[in-house]
């Protein structure tokens, strides 16, 4: 009993020790490094983003061994089913409960705002791969605690709009999704078409999700506009594209500009129905030799090409476990900075720095769907026509409007 | 010339297109009728064995070859038995219970069933392409009208009118609705009540997976299809009058147009224009436009 009793204190003391150890030397708070995603696990963002983006970060922590400086990695995942309410309540138990170190958005831009601005209350490391509004660097910004990843509303229209309007393609009507994103993208590719010498004839806001576009694609080519743009995503992108053909609108004359569209989306329609498609992507998985090494590592672990959204959660996942590494802690504010002082170059990101405002910004591709031709099989499905730098593509701190940033960077100018 | 601001061309595409999306919501809310009407089943696994209708098509296209026409009729078939199962052998069991378990156990099958489908092939879709003869179009002067839509309108026509005979001028239609009046009294003329019930809820799945086929080559085929139109075909069926065979054909084709419509001129409200017209339906008629008051 007596020696029972010494070894379990013994054993107590041990325990103690390490634990004190860890928090002097490691600076990993609960010992060890828990990251959450919060998704669209079911919906119709699940394809893109959903069990491909899970499987893609587990790449990334297993890259690192598993551990950062002796703590091990843990991941955690949930299904925000499109719903900010949800999506909120997995966070703030994540952030007071299960001591959750860094949450990783995917799509859904309603959500990804409600998970900034909780994330930010709460302290926690946040990193947006999914959601496409550029809100998140600008009047939503929280540039010690968010930051935006893979690509947003203002690389898309820069990459696509700028591009047709430039080939000639000047006047413009846009099939809009009724929500946050698609508005957001209407805006951002409205302003494109303006400042490079195009005009908007016209628009119209369709519910989100829709599956007969037909009546929104019959007021666009009635409208006479060159150019069909389409401010949705998903499912609602895959319908407007084959009813557009079925409806002889592209053999009519009329371009269809697809403002976001996805590797799965291409896949789904079909080259037949897709050829000919001009777009802005953050990531391709034939884009360069250590892209197609990464993504075939990727099939292999899930029977698919990567997304661009799944590419960008393994390269943000990646990144910020280099950074605890090289921070020596899993702090998020000091995290961040030290993210913020990194180079981001690996499978996904060319070129990539995060800005002061927390954008990752990095280089983007201007895509063209291939014809079943050109194609060699399944996943041969772009040409890529010219990379877009990443200070071209995205929007400028100081055309922005995340104050904080624009503060952080006159202070530091002052002091200097 | 123009008609309420809007090009005269551009107006009359708008109603052909309400009258095409109409087509569907009359098959589909013809079958709900139906199963409601006779078995008194508020089946709200309607959307998934819609679904389910696609996605036999598609399947069999994909693993055995066999291409649209035949599906046409093989995938109403395979869904409609699967449908006839179901009743044998979960439905019959909770038919003396409240309705609000038939209510449960459909919703739950309708949940099961989109999962499996979601599990296996994601949620992004399949494709299934018009058949070779049905593509092109016509141009109508003031649209191009796609030939697969146009044999939508006649398809659904043929189907409802057929059905709506079946039900009001045939014995075996009769019958049916004697054993909804009275089925002991129709047990005691020799009928086989049971299997009677069983059959009319296969019909009526039947019913869905038709819609199923025909919506497979124009929208992506994919597990959500269903949960997306199925509360809308319900607020249908309740216009048309619950259980009211007529009112359902009839309201599915009106409610299309109306939709249609909403979508030229107030497009932000398009998909909940038919909850706003079952309101005031509800508020003026609370039987439905077709309803008998009970």
């Amino acid at each position: 009993m007596k020696l029972m009793k010494t070894i379990l204190m013994a054993g107590a003391a041990t325990a103690l020790a390490t634990a004190a150890n860890a928090q002097d030397g490691g600076g990993i708070s609960n010992d060890a490094v828990k990251i959450g995603m919060i998704l669209d696990m079911s919906g119709a963002y699940s394809a893109l983003d959903g069990q491909g983006s899970v499987a893609a970060v587990e790449m990334a922590i297993e890259e690192m061994g598993g551990e950062v400086n002796g703590a091990p990695v843990e991941l955690v995942s949930a299904d925000h089913q499109n719903k900010a309410d949800i999506g909120s309540n997995i966070a703030r138990e994540w952030a007071d409960q299960e001591n959750v170190d860094l949450i990783l958005g995917g799509a859904n831009s309603g959500v990804g705002i409600a998970l900034q601005e909780i994330t930010s209350e709460k302290g926690v490391a946040y990193i947006n791969n999914g959601a496409a509004s550029n809100s998140l660097t600008n009047e939503s910004c929280a540039p010690e605690t968010g930051l935006h990843w893979t690509y947003d509303t203002d690389a898309l229209s820069n990459g696509t709009a700028v591009a047709m309007v430039k080939e000639g393609n000047e006047s413009w009507y846009f099939i809009t999704a009724d929500y946050t994103f698609g508005h957001n993208l209407q805006k951002t590719a409205e302003n494109a078409v303006k400042e490079n010498g195009g005009e908007v004839v016209g628009s119209v806001a369709a519910p989100f999700p829709t599956q007969d576009f037909s009546s929104f694609l019959l007021q666009a080519q009635g409208s006479g506009a060159q150019v069909i743009g389409l401010a949705n995503a998903g499912t609602d992108t895959q319908n407007s594209v084959k009813q557009a053909q079925e409806f002889g609108i592209v053999q009519g004359g009329q371009k269809l500009a697809s403002l976001l569209l996805f590797l799965t989306d291409v896949d789904a329609l079909g080259l037949d129905a897709a050829q000919g498609l001009t777009l802005t992507t953050g990531f391709y998985w034939d884009q360069d030799e250590q892209a197609r090494e990464w993504s075939a590592k990727f099939e292999e672990k899930t029977g698919s090409k990567p997304t661009m959204v799944q590419a960008g959660m393994y390269s943000s996942a990646l990144q910020y476990l280099k950074a605890v590494e090289a921070a020596g802690t899993d702090d998020s504010k000091q995290v961040i900075a030290q993210l913020k002082t990194m180079p981001i170059e690996d499978a996904f990101a060319r070129n990539g720095k995060v800005r002061a405002d927390g954008l990752m910004e990095h280089d983007m591709f201007l895509a063209q769907v291939k014809t079943p031709d050109e194609s060699e099989g399944k996943w041969d499905y772009y040409n890529i026509i010219r990379t877009i730098p990443g200070d071209q593509a995205f929007q400028s701190i100081e055309d922005g409007s995340c104050e904080a940033a624009k503060e952080m960077a006159s202070g530091g100018e002052q002091s200097n | 010339m123009d008609f309420l601001g809007i090009p005269l061309p551009v107006f009359m595409g708008q109603l052909l297109i309400g009258l095409i999306n109409g087509a569907f919501y009359a098959v589909l809310s013809l079958g709900l009728a139906l199963i409601f009407g006779l078995l008194n089943i508020v089946n709200f696994a309607h959307g998934a064995l819609y679904m389910v209708g696609a996605f036999v098509a598609f399947l069999l296209l994909d693993y055995v070859g066999i291409g649209y026409w035949p599906a046409l009729i093989l995938s109403p078939l395979i869904v409609g038995a699967f449908g006839m199962v179901i009743e044998r052998f979960l439905l019959r069991p909770i038919a003396d219970l409240d309705h609000l378990y038939g209510l449960l156990l459909t919703f739950g099958l309708a949940l099961l069933l989109e999962g499996i489908f979601r599990q296996v092939y994601g949620v992004s879709g399949e494709t299934y392409a018009i058949p070779a003869s049905l593509q092109g179009g016509f141009n109508l002067g003031f649209m191009f009208l796609p030939t697969y839509r146009a044999w939508v309108i006649v398809a659904a026509v043929i189907v409802c009118g057929a059905t709506w005979f079946l039900i009001e001028q045939t014995r075996l239609g009769a019958t049916m609705r004697a054993a909804v009046e009275n089925a002991d009294l129709v047990r005691a003329f020799g009928v086989n009540v049971p299997l009677l019930v069983t059959l009319t809820y296969g019909l009526g799945v039947g019913l869905a997976a038709f819609a199923g086929v025909l919506a497979a080559p124009i929208y992506s085929v994919n597990p959500l299809m269903g949960s997306n139109i199925i509360i809308v075909v319900f607020a249908i069926v309740v216009i048309g009058g619950l259980g009211s065979i007529k009112g359902a054909i009839a309201s599915g084709f009106m409610l299309g147009l109306f939709e249609g419509l909403t979508r030229v001129f107030y497009p932000e409200a398009s998909n909940i224009i038919i909850f706003v017209v079952m309101a005031v339906v509800l508020i003026v008629r609370p039987a439905g436009l077709f309803g008998k008051a009970a």
